[in-house]
């Protein structure tokens, strides 16, 4: 089956109910995007199918019905997503294993609702876990980065 | 090296840690007991100058030797070096280093302590027994007990000083102009025409030369870097996704594997039945391990489920199957021959409590996991002649030792890559996984083998944090706390935890009752007891460790006590306070949080105070009574590390040591039955989620004559601090833990 991802055209043979998560890690061999718990309780395998956050550990590849979107093809080092800058300038990671799940979230959420409230970026957020703690920086950036895309 | 030096080293260090922040050093000997093993495949035309820097023509290296499972190790030791060393960020590169015994851990031993050894103090006294077990516990080269930052802040500089003096001759012998003309920046030798010489190019002639061993360290007013908010190194590549964790190791031609080992730890496999899993998709192989089996397999998932299709006759555990037996046996501790040591015992208690008890009281803490995000995993290729390990590890020569036991190998011969770890909260001192990766690759001789436990396989096999139960008495009078009496039964998590790695330890065990035998309040009558529980559970050091029951025990206990005295109960505590350190700590959180204001109906603040790891901490949380439950609305903490390194990392990681604090208290622990753990994953134990965290107000003080860490100590009083809050907002007094169990939360 096919599966264009980041972009980019993929012919992969799998079982229709392999999860996207473990097409993207194992064959295509997109790292970023992380196990955490395989029962969509962390979103740390959150990506976006057309724009829309979604658990890639919950999402069979075969009903993957639009272009995946990893958190490589939202931003690179050299040219971050104003999410990504904002993690940065906040310093949100400690350990960072969940924040490629947490960013995809927050950029879902303000391609949604440019100027979310507290209640709203909660509610957004809260299904995406972080076992280190890193809330209210968390928090913090997804305001600074809803300004950064406002600002454009 | 002599003894007169051997003296003259350790008057170096309490001098120098006398003084907050590291001042007065003076021009010394650096001394270096172990060989540079950067020495052993240095290329020519390198130059290393300890086991910290080495330099080539190309590029500059600093090793920092810790573990980073998050807490930003990685970037605090480059930074140390770096900040003597007089080199930007960006121009050097980092590495673990391969395990050596030069990366002694040196904080973990007593001659790391800052205290003279006439100095039988409190403080004294439990900073020793903490480091001392925690020695034995990790073995020489470790990352835990928050001992990292303390072991580096001097050594790492030195390191760094060592390295620009040296460069400093080299530049003096290429140019003819002496030294002391010389100075250093932006990773390069400053002549006084004006003429940069970069280090790189300096470094064929700094490798014809003994390091410069004379060396004074800069004054803390001359820190460029230390005490400054500094952009941690990890942080662009943690926010795009592109820093790689073991798990992500993609080694050319690996295989993947899963195992499933019998839930009930340690128990006997007696069969399986593989047949329609040796079938499945992408199976390559199924072999046996220790208690368990593995499937080998050309994809993770295909791995992982395949394993769960093996059909198991698993044995019974070796400890009770349901929990209340488990409580059962920690209930009938508290007798003369299990008592592990009467710790503290002060004014007479007996007499005090003649009078009448104020409080007569039990509490409990539960088992609890440590499920960092990353599951456990482990990449491992055996050879003939070699073994390489890929993984993220707290104890790299101990997982060399366990590797080479299970391939036959002698330890030398395993290379051991440390990798950046996805969190661990003390699950990485473990062995087991590796271990097993170890043994199916040993099965699969030249192939590379990918060990990824799934996330129920991580909780399964998770070596939680121990169990505990406290009795506590006390006596009031005139609205002042009197006697505080208190006993506490647990397993001892370190006897189980290096039972495993085959050692054993004498003696009492200081994390059964740390964050309660240890308090530093000077109560006129004061009996701390501990009774060690024999092995339930294997169980295993969790984030602070033993302070995250005893912390909640003791300060729960003073504050019930407290209550029935009709004090105030910050005011209390201070007034009980005689630590100067201490004290300040209290009066600061009394502060920030303008303790004692008015606050809105239906709303309470409840104070805590413990010392761990050296660090006293002090916590106000204020907590709301809604009609849905408990609703946490705000944090305020202050804890003194004697000097903060970075603010910024200092403040993220106290906030999260809180969330992780407040979190396990609300809603998590595992529990048993039919010797299994009850919870699999994640919603089963959830810890805490976004939209219930509070705001968290965190204020880092430098009165602490020692530089200390701030990995654990922000996680103890967070329970207690909760526990209180609910009492004050609700009335209601919960003495176990999670308090879910007992009250709803939103």
């Amino acid at each position: 089956m096919q599966l264009i991802v980041d972009g980019k055209r993929h012919e992969v043979d799998v079982e229709d109910d392999m999860p996207l998560l473990w097409v993207l890690r194992d064959e295509l061999n997109i790292k970023a995007v992380k196990y955490g718990c395989g029962v969509a309780a962390c979103g740390a395998c959150t990506v976006h199918i057309d724009g829309v956050a979604v658990r890639s550990c919950q999402t069979s590849v075969s009903d993957v019905d639009g272009e995946v979107t990893t958190i490589n093809g939202l931003g690179t080092p050299e040219a971050m997503h104003a999410v990504q800058e904002a993690w940065v300038e906040h310093q949100v990671a400690q350990c960072g294993y969940c924040q490629s799940g947490q960013i995809m979230q927050a950029a879902s959420l303000l391609s949604d609702k440019p100027s979310p409230s507290d209640e709203d970026i909660d509610d957004a957020m809260s299904g995406n876990l972080c076992r280190c703690g890193t809330y209210p920086r968390i928090r913090a950036a997804v305001k600074t980065a809803a300004v950064k895309l406002q600002e454009g | 090296m002599s003894k007169v030096g051997k003296i003259a080293r350790r008057t170096f260090l309490i001098g120098a840690a006398a003084v907050a922040g590291g001042v007065a050093f003076g021009v010394y000997k650096v001394r270096t007991p172990f060989n540079n093993p950067l020495e052993n495949d240095l290329a020519d035309g390198s130059a290393t100058f300890n086991p910290w820097v080495i330099i080539d023509s190309e590029k500059v290296t600093l090793i920092g030797p810790h573990g980073d499972k998050g807490q930003g190790i990685a970037h605090a030791q480059a930074a140390l070096i770096a900040e003597e060393l007089d080199i930007e960020f960006g121009q050097f590169e980092t590495s673990f280093g391969k395990p050596d015994k030069a990366y002694w851990n040196r904080a973990m031993a007593d001659d790391g302590v800052p205290f003279m050894f006439t100095d039988k103090s409190f403080s004294a006294e439990s900073m020793r027994t903490v480091m001392g077990g925690l020695l034995k516990l990790l073995g020489m080269q470790g990352t835990g007990g928050s001992s990292s930052i303390p072991d580096s802040f001097v050594k790492l500089r030195e390191a760094g000083a060592m390295a620009r003096e040296t460069l400093k001759l080299a530049a003096s012998n290429v140019s003819g102009v002496p030294v002391r003309d010389l100075k250093t920046a932006n990773g390069a030798v400053l002549l006084p025409d004006g003429t940069e010489i970069a280090y790189t190019a300096l470094a064929g002639e700094a490798a014809k030369l003994d390091p410069v061993r004379e060396i004074k360290l800069r004054e803390p007013s001359e820190w460029r870097l230390i005490g400054k908010p500094m952009q941690r190194l990890d942080i662009v590549s943690k926010s795009t996704g592109t820093m790689d964790y073991g798990i992500d190791i993609d080694i050319e031609g690996a295989v993947h594997a899963a195992v499933v080992c019998n839930p009930r730890q340690g128990g006997a496999l007696n069969s399986y039945d593989a047949d329609t899993a040796s079938k499945m998709r992408g199976v390559q192989k199924i072999v046996d391990v220790t208690g368990g089996v593995a499937v080998v397999a050309d994809n993770t998932w295909r791995a992982i489920q395949a394993a769960q299709a093996i059909d198991f006759d698993w044995g019974p555990a070796p400890y009770p199957a349901e929990q209340d037996d488990h409580w059962a046996e920690v209930a009938a501790s508290f007798v003369e021959d299990r008592l592990d040591k009467e710790w503290r015992n002060e004014g007479d208690v007996d007499q005090a409590l003649a009078g009448g008890k104020a409080v007569d009281v039990e509490y409990r803490v539960p088992y609890v996991a440590h499920a960092p995000l990353e599951p456990l995993n482990a990449t491992v290729l055996v050879e003939d002649n070699k073994v390489t390990v890929w993984t993220g590890h707290q104890v790299p020569r101990m997982l060399q030792q366990q590797v080479a036991a299970v391939t036959g190998h002698a330890p030398e011969q395993v290379d051991f890559y440390n990798q950046f770890m996805g969190g661990s909260f003390g699950h990485r001192l473990e062995f087991e996984h590796v271990k097993l990766a170890a043994e199916v690759a040993n099965q699969m001789r030249g192939t590379p083998v990918k060990l990824t436990y799934s996330r129920e396989e991580d909780f399964a096999h998770d070596f939680p944090r121990h169990i505990g139960m406290a009795r506590g008495s006390g006596a009031v009078q005139d609205g002042k706390v009197v006697a505080v009496d208190l006993a506490v039964a647990m397993p001892s998590v370190i006897n189980s935890q290096m039972g495993r790695a085959g050692l054993s330890v004498p003696g009492p065990d200081t994390q059964i009752s740390a964050g309660a035998w240890n308090n530093p309040y000077s109560i006129p009558n004061n009996r701390m007891r501990a009774y060690r529980v024999p092995e339930l559970a294997p169980t295993s050091s969790w984030r602070s460790v033993g302070a995250s029951a005893g912390g909640f025990f003791f300060d729960s206990l003073l504050d019930e006590l407290i209550y029935e005295a009709g004090a105030d109960p910050l005011a209390e505590r201070i007034r009980l306070m005689q630590h100067d350190v201490s004290r300040k700590v209290l009066e600061a959180v009394g502060e920030m949080s303008n303790w004692g204001s008015t606050l809105p109906a239906n709303t309470g603040r409840g104070v805590a105070f413990v010392e761990s790891f050296g660090v006293p901490t002090a916590e106000v949380i204020e907590v709301s009574n809604t009609d849905n439950g408990i609703r946490i609305n705000k944090v305020w903490v202050a804890a003194d590390v004697g000097t903060v390194v970075d603010p910024v990392n200092f403040e993220n990681l106290v906030q999260g040591g809180v969330i992780f604090g407040l979190g396990h208290a609300m809603n998590s622990e595992i529990t048993y039955s039919d010797g299994m753990a009850e919870q699999a994953n994640y919603w089963d134990a959830e810890g805490m989620r976004m939209s219930q965290c509070p705001e968290i107000f965190v204020k880092g003080l430098e009165n602490n004559p020692s530089v200390r860490g701030i990995g654990e100590p922000p996680v103890p009083p967070a329970a207690p601090a909760l526990a209180n809050a609910i009492f004050a907002a609700t009335g209601q007094r919960i003495r176990e833990l999670p308090l879910y169990n007992h009250i709803d939360f939103v």
